[in-house]
């Protein structure tokens, strides 16, 4: 009795000795738990971050106020209306000038040079396109705001280390000086960017803008979701109800599955393969760049219309039948309008995904320069996500933060989709 | 535009086929619906698709084949000298043609012949459209009429209209088989002829990677060679630093999410996670080249280490902080699916919880880890954009995480992107890239899937 109470103690004591380590291990493993989402959220927090810090000066754009004075010798004689004559005059020459009355001290031609580059090479557009709407302003003086080239815009928005020596920098110390004088005359300002959303591409970061991407991007998902959806959805009914269990239906859920693992750059070498060098469709066009996203988002559309149709109860099918209805009439009355919002979930979320990819597209030659806002599916364009892969490439320092900006409009489709899904799926959901 | 108005008018006339279709079917009876074999609205059904299926066929057929048929006519007319052409010279003559008729810029003088050509194709362009038009619009109504009048009361309408539904659905379902053997074959033949030119052992097993071939014979450095083990030498090294990353971090955000977290924090930390799924891979690109690569460079010339501006570090940690919430979930799915009697067991032998998951459930739930692993693994074998804006261009065959290396993906873009022409080595060898690539994916997944189905199973 007393030696088993003994041993009982000791095999107590021997628990309790265990127990602060035991319990530290659990702490120290429950803190190393904490420690990875708090990673994950880091690094969330820190991807958008530099994105917003990077970008969000791009909504703006500096504007520099010249005095032009609408020479008739440079354009047309006053009370010329012909847009023909009009479109050809010398308008580049028209803000030479003005610069050159602002800084009357520069002489040298090479300076001169110089002191123009600080204009961007659309103003001249601007200012034509200011006088073709309005001929009477030939022969008179006026103030207009013109876009400032992106290097005077980085400046500005000092995106530009003033502490470098001058050779390296892209803003020389006479420019600066420039500059500076602008600023004293109250002719610069930074005003919101409209040319980012109305413009397509250009070599120019001050005149690029992103509509001819979002375009393209909407002409592709176009493309992408009409294909994908009925097909995706009719695969998933045929598979889910009316395939017998066989072997072939095996091959195909198997397919199916492998199909979504499938490494994205692949479906663009079959649609290089396929579709252009095969059926000869144009390169770079929104509808070749839809089918080859409407194969690739095709497995995930399957895969959750099949989740939708497994979650409606077999009682609503044994129940149409029961009173007569065909099997087609029964999916296509009573099944198919209950498991419509996970499939409509489903495809959102596809679409997300073949909004943002790139990989294939850049094989469909979608990385073409292009500077029109595609108005068709057959017309060349470029993508949003390609758009950013080719402005993170270009060396100007204006280009990174116009590829933040764009990036940060990509995110806000991606997410205003997935929270589309998110929303249909609450309110759409039944617990059966 | 063209062609989307005839689809709009067919569209129109399926539409009328069915008003009339319906009309008929009541009228026969009299009103009477239960003296139809059908509901009145299968007999219209069954009429507009009499009307715009053989319709949409032959315009699908005649868009396929007008553009060859016009050029052949086009290449009859053009003058001897030039139909005697080698085939790519006459390629470039005919796309000049279509660019000239277009109103596009040309590559070479636009002279008599050229131009007579233009307009002799613009014009048989302009039969071929209108005879379409006519033809296609002519096959809609009479056979949309045709279905109309030969509807009866007894004819079997309802099962007309879900034959040819059911045929619909099963032709979606084998569209899945039809990509994948599209996808083997477009990648297999290219291959094939890449093989011809480079011997399967020396792709598979050399050493050198240089795939710009010389032009001119006496070129430098135009040596093309296409060994490909650096580039799956690179490949593996920037998917194991991505490993290194993603496993621990996405595992251990996983159990704590599944055993840990308080409901609240669960809806708050999860969705926010998953962000990080739903972000393009074209930003975690721009994010490594732009943030992480200079932030490893500077460490690096601070703690006196030369690391390259492109080195696999940064490429691939990014990737790994792309694949977290992709280890997350499905590790998430198979712990979930471990029974809550095994939890309870092991609590009620007084097992701490971080025992319980370390000697119960992380045993029990290993299988599912693993294929889940093996997902992640086939994933960042087969992402594109973060290595090709962050890893390097030329092939280096090195261990060193801190120098530059290139992998598959990044030399299929690289050889595919911009001019090319489709019989040289360089060209061909993207195409045998890709091959590898699909073989190894497909061989992962299949291994993968078979583990995660074969243990859920277990516990089923």
């Amino acid at each position: 009795m007393n030696n088993q109470q003994q041993q009982h103690q000791k095999t107590m004591d021997r628990v309790q000795q265990g127990l602060d380590r035991r319990y530290r291990q659990e702490r120290h493993f429950r803190w190393l738990g904490m420690g990875a989402i708090i990673l994950g959220l880091v690094f969330v927090s820190f991807l958008f971050i530099t994105i917003i810090s990077n970008g969000y000066t791009a909504f703006q754009q500096t504007y520099v106020k010249l005095d032009v004075f609408y020479d008739p010798e440079m354009i047309a004689p006053v009370g010329e209306t012909n847009p023909q004559v009009l479109s050809k005059a010398d308008y580049g020459g028209l803000i030479k000038a003005s610069m050159r009355d602002m800084f009357p001290e520069v002489t040298n031609r090479r300076e001169k040079k110089v002191l123009y580059g600080l204009i961007s090479s659309g103003a001249s557009y601007e200012i034509r396109d200011a006088v073709m709407n309005n001929p009477e302003l030939i022969g008179t003086k006026g103030e207009v705001w013109v876009v400032a080239d992106d290097d005077f815009d980085m400046l500005i928005k000092g995106h530009i280390d003033l502490r470098l020596p001058e050779s390296d920098r892209r803003i020389k110390d006479n420019q600066l000086a420039w500059i500076h004088d602008l600023q004293e005359q109250d002719r610069v300002e930074k005003r919101f960017n409209t040319t980012f959303f109305t413009a397509g591409d250009s070599r120019e970061p001050e005149l690029s803008g992103i509509k001819g991407a979002a375009y393209g991007s909407f002409f592709t998902l176009l493309i992408c979701l009409v294909l994908a959806f009925p097909i995706g959805v009719a695969a998933a009914v045929y598979l889910e109800e009316f395939a017998p269990k066989n072997r072939w239906t095996d091959i195909i859920e198997v397919n199916i599955n492998n199909l979504a693992a499938v490494p994205s750059i692949v479906f663009g070498l079959l649609g290089l393969a396929v579709f252009i060098n095969f059926f000869g469709l144009p390169r770079s066009v929104p509808l070749v760049g839809g089918l080859v996203l409407a194969l690739m988002t095709l497995p995930t559309i399957i895969i959750a219309s099949r989740a939708a149709l497994k979650s409606v109860p077999p009682s609503i099918r044994e129940a149409a039948l029961g009173v007569g209805a065909s099997p087609m009439q029964t999916i296509t009355h009573h099944v198919l309008p209950l498991a419509l919002p996970g499939m409509l979930t489903g495809t959102i979320i596809g679409m997300a995904q073949a909004l943002g990819e790139t990989a294939p597209l850049l094989m469909i030659g979608m990385v073409a320069f292009i500077v029109d806002v595609p108005g068709s599916v057959m017309d060349p364009s470029a993508v949003l996500p390609v758009q950013i892969y080719l402005w993170a490439d270009s060396p100007e320092r204006a280009f990174v933060e116009r590829t933040s900006a764009a990036i940060m409009i990509l995110l806000a489709f991606l997410i205003s989709m997935n929270l589309l899904a998110v929303w249909l799926r609450k309110k759409f959901e039944r617990r059966w | 535009m063209h062609t989307s108005t005839l689809i709009i008018l067919l569209l129109g006339l399926m539409s009328l086929a069915y008003y009339f279709g319906r009309k008929r079917s009541l009228s026969l009876v009299g009103g009477k619906v239960r003296d139809l074999h059908s509901l009145p609205s299968y007999y219209g059904m069954q009429t507009a698709m009499w009307c715009g299926i053989p319709a949409l066929i032959l315009l699908a057929l005649w868009l396929s084949f007008e553009e060859s048929v016009v050029t052949g006519m086009v290449v009859e007319s053009l003058p001897q000298e030039i139909q005697e052409l080698p085939p790519e010279r006459l390629d470039l003559v005919l796309n000049d043609v279509r660019n000239l008729s277009q109103g596009d810029i040309v590559s070479s003088t636009v002279d008599q012949t050229m131009q007579q050509a233009a307009d002799h194709y613009t014009s048989l362009m302009g039969i071929s459209h209108m005879a379409l038009f006519v033809v296609a619009l002519s096959v809609a109504i009479l056979a949309g009429l045709w279905a109309q009048r030969t509807i009866t009361r007894e004819q079997r309408a309802r099962n007309r209209v879900e034959k040819a539904i059911n045929f619909f659905l099963l032709s979606s379902s084998t569209l899945a088989i039809f990509t994948t053997v599209g996808i083997v074959l477009s990648v297999l033949f290219e291959s094939v002829r890449f093989f011809q030119q480079i011997p399967v052992t020396e792709f598979l097993f050399g050493l050198e990677w240089s795939p710009q071939t010389a032009i001119r014979p006496d070129q430098v450095g135009s040596s093309g060679v296409f060994g490909s083990v650096p580039l799956f030498a690179g490949t593996m090294l920037i998917t194991l630093i991505a490993m290194i990353v993603a496993v621990p971090i996405g595992l251990m955000s996983a159990i704590y999410m599944a055993e840990y977290a308080s409901k609240h924090f669960r809806t708050l930390a999860k969705p926010v996670l998953e962000v990080l799924a739903g972000i393009p891979t074209v930003v975690y690109g721009f994010f490594a080249a732009l943030t992480v690569a200079p932030f490893f460079r500077d460490l690096g010339t601070d703690i006196g280490l030369t690391v390259s501006s492109e080195s696999a570090l940064a490429a691939g940690v990014v990737m790994g902080i792309m694949i977290i919430p992709f280890v997350s979930s499905l590790s998430d799915d198979v712990i979930n699916a471990v029974p809550q009697a095994m939890r309870d067991g092991s609590y009620g032998l007084g097992a701490t919880r971080s025992e319980t998951i370390r000697n119960v459930i992380i045993p029990a739930a290993l299988p599912g880890i693993v294929g889940g692993v093996l997902l992640a693994v086939s994933r960042a074998i087969g992402e594109t954009m973060i290595v090709v804006m962050a890893a390097g261009l030329s092939a280096n065959l090195t261990a060193n995480p801190l120098e530059a290396v290139t992998t598959v993906t990044v030399q299929i873009v690289t050889l595919l992107v911009g001019d090319q022409e489709f019989d040289s080595a360089k060209t061909l060898a993207a195409f045998a890239l890709a091959l590898v690539l699909f073989v190894i994916t497909l061989a992962l997944n299949m291994i993968a899937l078979h583990i995660v189905r074969k243990y859920r199973e277990q516990y089923e």
